[in-house]
């Protein structure tokens, strides 16, 4: 089971990581999204993995999942989808803005201004 | 009085100039005046308790973990610093007040003034290093505006940026210094340190310390080599050059010096870096001061070499030296002050400073004259005034002391800068006042108002009466400050006639020498002249654009505004960073047990690495590329639910299908493909880099799972207090709603954000533009189906709402205790509603939702907060929770728990983030075109024609 996860991790890592490097806006918005699952499993698996154990107090459980991973990925999960909807508007409206939707801006041309003071 | 209340007073006054000045000019200037004279008063109560040797603390906690404390102290130094900050102070506004000229922002100018001199006291008066070095920063600031303060003037911003520059750098090695020193002693009290003499001294980082130290007090207080940025400063106002150079800002080097003389002095490192640096400062001064024609030029570099006098002596590491250093400090600051504003009033009326095109103003200018030269004959070191007393007392120090065992070096260097400076202040005398009145002035000068001249006068009068009867008026503050410095009860005698000693014959050398000097000073001028000077501001410039040169390329090599770039080149250092740390430890196998894996997960692994794999080789169809992601989105939600997470995978589910609804919203806006345009190259590189980040995730993942815990889990101790602090059996939503219920509030609070941007962004593009433009000309890519609300969807949403809603509300109860709460309950219920917006049309919905979404943010996080203020009531801290077990015939015993009403807050919140952000992209598509439909279907099916 370990080995699953461990592999899934890494397969979602490495798929969000080379779509987050192309060049259009919706591909890298994807990419992100892939990585924040990674990311959660991530943290979901230092929790170590459990196979039907209760998240659930009562009397007479043996054991619990850890509770306090699934806290914390609850909210990423929540903010990954918060930042995930910021980021397509703000891809939404560079688009809707420029007529296309590139990542890259033109290199800037460096030491047009010196910044000292011409008196 | 507190002295942390005098060294707030200042920063209080500072908040009023810029109010008052509505009021007038003597209303700006006296506010300013009224707090410095509070200041000055308190400081005045203080002073018997403090000449009696008792040293006056207040003591305010503030970061006391790492030793940051407000802890400050008034002892015979603070007292004597104080005591002339805030005295000049006060000079310096009555001056400054006839200086501004009326286009001269002067609520501007006295609020940098009291914010300059709140750091000044709060220096002087610090018993705190870490605090010192805090109002340390603040002068290197202050300073900098009031420098810079005519903002019109190129050569103003450049002194001010210089000054700022090499105090600032000065300022961080002196961080680094402090800290060392506080690391030795234990203590970053000044009243701790000052007892570990011994530990210091003999500690191996003694000489760093001092270095690092030192760099910061010759920064600041200008000594050689690093006096260049001193003169630069004197494009400032006068009042500002006359404050900051005579009593304030380059005292604080000096300052610190003698602050930290009883624990830092007495070495032969002391004596050689600090006695040799003031040494040469005060030759290399004295000299471009003869030279300068510029009336502030010269007077900058004198106190140049003036300081260097006063650091010479701390460096002698003597008590009489130190003596000598206390009561110097005071005669300069009285005599500097009044040249300086007899400078600027020189200015002001003649409208020139230039000596070259002055002389003769005895006849015009009678009261300026008298001021001046009393002034400069108090720097000459003439008697009666006080300058002679402590320039003999110079003098007769430096017999004392021994130079790399050349009795001889320092008296004679001693007496040729005391020539020197004898004879700089000879010429100001004499190139300004006297010669024949001249009729080229650029303005014919005239001696200005009372009120213009008072200040100066005043100070003259302390030069006079100050060498009159030393011992009535400074002998005491002498005492003082001198016993503080040194750490023993010193009492000194000062008095005119010592008889005849070596020092008197230097003196009358250095005084006869001065007339010769200046009697020859044409030739003397052309050899200047005609010698090769460096330039300081070159140097510096080229120093400074060099590092811009340095930065801009570092800069530009890795971020020219490519984002993948950018991307890129911190996903290799992440690597780097982890092979780095790979390199580094062991790589055992994990010891623990491994979790059997069934056919189950094995097909769900393949169902999401295919899926993966699928969308990275599909990436380029994007409505594929979503359907893909829902894919992989909907198999992570299920192994949460496989591994024990049943409100991670409620969460997962409802999220990815917002997030999917989302992305085609947007989609629709959006081509269709992304093009190909990276080469095969490029391609194969973010492979590999992709391939190699994996990798190590997948790498260290397994790694961490097949371990146990270094450390127990706090895990434990939430599952053991869940129901018995919490009330709820749901840990996770225990967690959520209580133990880490200020977490879930700033998440709500961001989330609430998160969708005000995006509303924001929305009306940003809607608003006239070239994206408004885009939208109205919008036509879509494929044509659209007649039916665009099908009769079916929008019975079957109808009919769902309701159920939904019920779902919603179940799951919402039922999470304090089941998997499930107001996170969950909020995105279903937003789904729920979102299907009608799809089923049904945009507008047709809209129009039915009466409630505004932002008020079901902001009702949410009102209520979230409301809720946690209610805990206050009770005398328990911000969002403590309370639950008790109610019975209501004929329910059953049920629970209610303030963790409940929170969960609502977060409900609400979450619904009316997921609505608004939804909503404003919806928005577009109504300004692109999409009409709003009137009724719910497209097709009526009661017209007979469906």
């Amino acid at each position: 089971m370990e080995l699953l996860v461990a592999s899934s991790i890494g397969l979602l890592t490495a798929g969000g990581v080379y779509l987050i490097l192309r060049l259009r806006t919706f591909p890298v918005i994807v990419g992100l999204s892939l990585l924040s699952y990674a990311v959660n499993l991530f943290i979901f698996a230092s929790g170590r993995l459990a196979i039907g154990l209760p998240p659930i107090w009562s009397k007479t459980a043996e054991g619990y999942s850890d509770p306090l991973v699934q806290a914390l990925v609850l909210t990423a999960i929540v903010i990954s989808f918060g930042m995930t909807a910021v980021i397509v508007m703000l891809g939404l409206g560079a688009y809707l803005e420029a007529g296309d939707d590139r990542i890259d801006m033109e290199p800037s041309s460096p030491a047009d201004d010196s910044g000292e003071d011409r008196a | 009085m507190s002295p942390a209340l005098i060294a707030a007073l200042p920063f209080l006054g500072a908040l009023l100039p810029g109010l008052m000045i509505r009021a007038g000019r003597d209303a700006c200037a006296l506010s300013a005046a009224f707090f410095t004279g509070l200041a000055l008063l308190m400081l005045g109560l203080d002073a018997p308790a403090v000449l009696r040797g008792e040293v006056i603390e207040t003591r305010i906690d503030w970061l006391p973990q790492i030793g940051l404390n407000a802890n400050f102290r008034l002892d015979g130094l603070g007292l004597l610093f104080a005591g002339l900050i805030l005295g000049i102070g006060l000079l310096i506004i009555l001056y400054a007040r006839f200086y501004l000229s009326k286009s001269d922002p002067m609520g501007q100018f006295f609020t940098y003034l009291m914010l300059f001199q709140g750091a000044m006291v709060g220096i002087v008066l610090s018993d705190n290093i870490l605090l010192l070095l805090v109002f340390w920063e603040l002068t290197s600031l202050s300073s900098f505006l009031l420098i810079g303060y005519w903002k019109h003037l190129p050569e103003g911003r450049q002194g001010a940026r210089m000054a700022l520059t090499v105090t600032g750098l000065g300022g961080l090695s002196m961080i680094a210094g402090m800290l060392i020193l506080g690391q030795i002693a234990g203590s970053y009290d000044i009243g701790v340190i000052l007892t570990q003499k011994a530990a210091i001294q003999s500690s191996p980082l003694y000489i760093p310390a001092l270095l690092l130290i030192l760099l910061g007090c010759f920064t600041k207080s200008a000594q050689f080599p690093f006096h260049f940025w001193l003169p630069r400063a004197m494009a400032a106002p006068t009042p500002v050059s006359a404050y900051l150079h005579s009593a304030t800002m380059v005292k604080a080097g000096i300052f610190l010096m003698a602050r930290l003389w009883p624990v830092l002095a007495g070495t032969e490192a002391w004596f050689y870096l600090v006695g040799t640096a003031g040494l040469v400062t005060l030759l290399v001064g004295a000299k471009i001061a003869l030279f300068k024609d510029d009336l502030k030029a010269l007077l900058a570099y004198s106190t140049v070499s003036h300081l260097g006098l006063i650091t010479m002596l701390l460096g002698f590491g003597t008590v009489e030296a130190a003596t000598v250093a206390v009561f110097h400090i005071l005669n300069h600051a009285s005599f500097k002050a009044a040249l300086f504003m007899t400078a600027g009033i020189i200015d002001h009326e003649a409208h020139t400073r230039n000596i070259r095109r002055l002389g003769g103003l005895r006849h015009l200018m009678p009261v300026t004259f008298v001021i001046g030269t009393i002034g400069a004959l108090a720097m000459a070191g003439i008697p009666p005034l006080n300058g002679f007393l402590s320039k003999e007392m110079m003098l007769e120090e430096t017999t004392h002391a021994v130079w790399a065992g050349q009795a001889w070096l320092v008296p004679l260097l001693a007496t040729i800068g005391a020539l020197l400076s004898a004879a700089y202040s000879y010429r100001f005398i004499a190139h300004v006042f006297l010669g024949p009145v001249r009729d080229d002035y650029p303005h014919k000068p005239h001696d200005p108002d009372f009120g213009f001249w008072a200040a100066p006068a005043l100070l003259c009068a302390v030069a006079l009466i100050g060498g009159l009867a030393p011992m009535a008026l400074f002998g005491w503050i002498v005492d003082a400050g001198a016993s503080a410095v040194t750490g023993e009860a010193v009492h000194v005698h000062l008095k005119l006639w010592h008889g005849v000693t070596p020092a008197l014959w230097m003196s009358i050398i250095a005084l006869a020498g001065g007339l010769l000097v200046l009697a020859g000073f044409a030739p003397l001028d052309r050899l200047w002249l005609a010698s090769p000077k460096p330039d300081a501001k070159r140097l510096f410039d080229a120093v400074v654009g060099g590092a811009r040169a340095g930065a801009a390329r570092l800069t530009d090599g890795l971020h020219d505004g490519a984002l993948t770039r950018a991307f890129a080149i911190g996903i290799v250092a992440m690597l780097a960073a982890g092979i780095w740390a790979f390199t580094g430890g062991g790589h055992a196998p994990g010891s623990r047990s491994l979790t059997a894996a069934g056919p189950v997960p094995a097909m769900g692994w393949l169902l999401l690495v295919s899926a993966t794999l699928a969308l990275l080789v599909l990436h380029r169809n994007r409505l594929l590329a979503l359907l893909l992601l829902g894919i992989v989105g909907l198999v992570v939600a299920v192994s949460f639910a496989y591994l024990s997470a049943p409100d991670l995978a409620l969460t997962q589910i409802s999220v990815e299908v917002v997030t999917i609804i989302l992305l085609l919203l947007a989609l629709n806006f959006l081509p269709k493909e992304t093009p190909r345009e990276s080469s095969p190259g490029r391609r194969g590189r973010d492979a590999v880099l992709a391939g190699a980040v994996g990798l190590a995730v997948g790498a260290l993942a397994y790694a961490l799972m097949t371990r146990d815990f270094a450390f127990p889990s706090i895990a434990a101790f939430h599952i053991d207090n869940a129901k018995p602090g919490g009330g709820g059996t749901n840990i996770v939503n225990v967690i959520l709603v209580d133990f880490r219920g200020y977490d879930t509030y700033g998440e709500l609070t961001v989330l609430g954000i998160a969708a005000l941007v995006i509303h924001a962004l929305a009306e940003a593009l809607l608003r006239g533009g070239a994206a408004n433009d885009r939208l109205l000309a919008w036509k879509p890519e494929a044509p659209e189906a007649g039916d665009r609300h099908p009769m079916m969807l929008v019975v079957v949403t109808r009919i769902l709402l309701p159920l939904i809603l019920m779902v919603g509300v179940f799951i919402f109860l039922r999470g304090h205790n089941q998997p499930g709460g107001g996170f969950v309950a909020g995105l279903v219920i937003a789904i729920g509603l979102v299907m009608q917006y799809m089923a049904s049309g945009f507008g047709w919905a809209a129009a039915r939702m009466k409630v505004d979404f932002h008020i079901l943010i902001a009702l949410g996080i009102l209520i979230a907060t409301a809720t946690g203020v209610g805990a206050w009531f009770n005398g328990l801290p911000f969002l403590t929770s309370a639950y008790g077990y109610v019975h209501l015939p004929p329910l059953e015993e049920f629970e209610l728990a303030t963790a409940a009403l929170f969960d609502l807050g977060v409900f609400l919140a979450v619904l009316g983030a997921v609505m608004l952000a939804l909503a404003s992209i919806s928005r577009l598509a109504v300004r692109a075109g999409e009409t709003t439909n009137a009724r719910p279907f497209d097709i009526d099916p009661s017209d007979g024609r469906g």
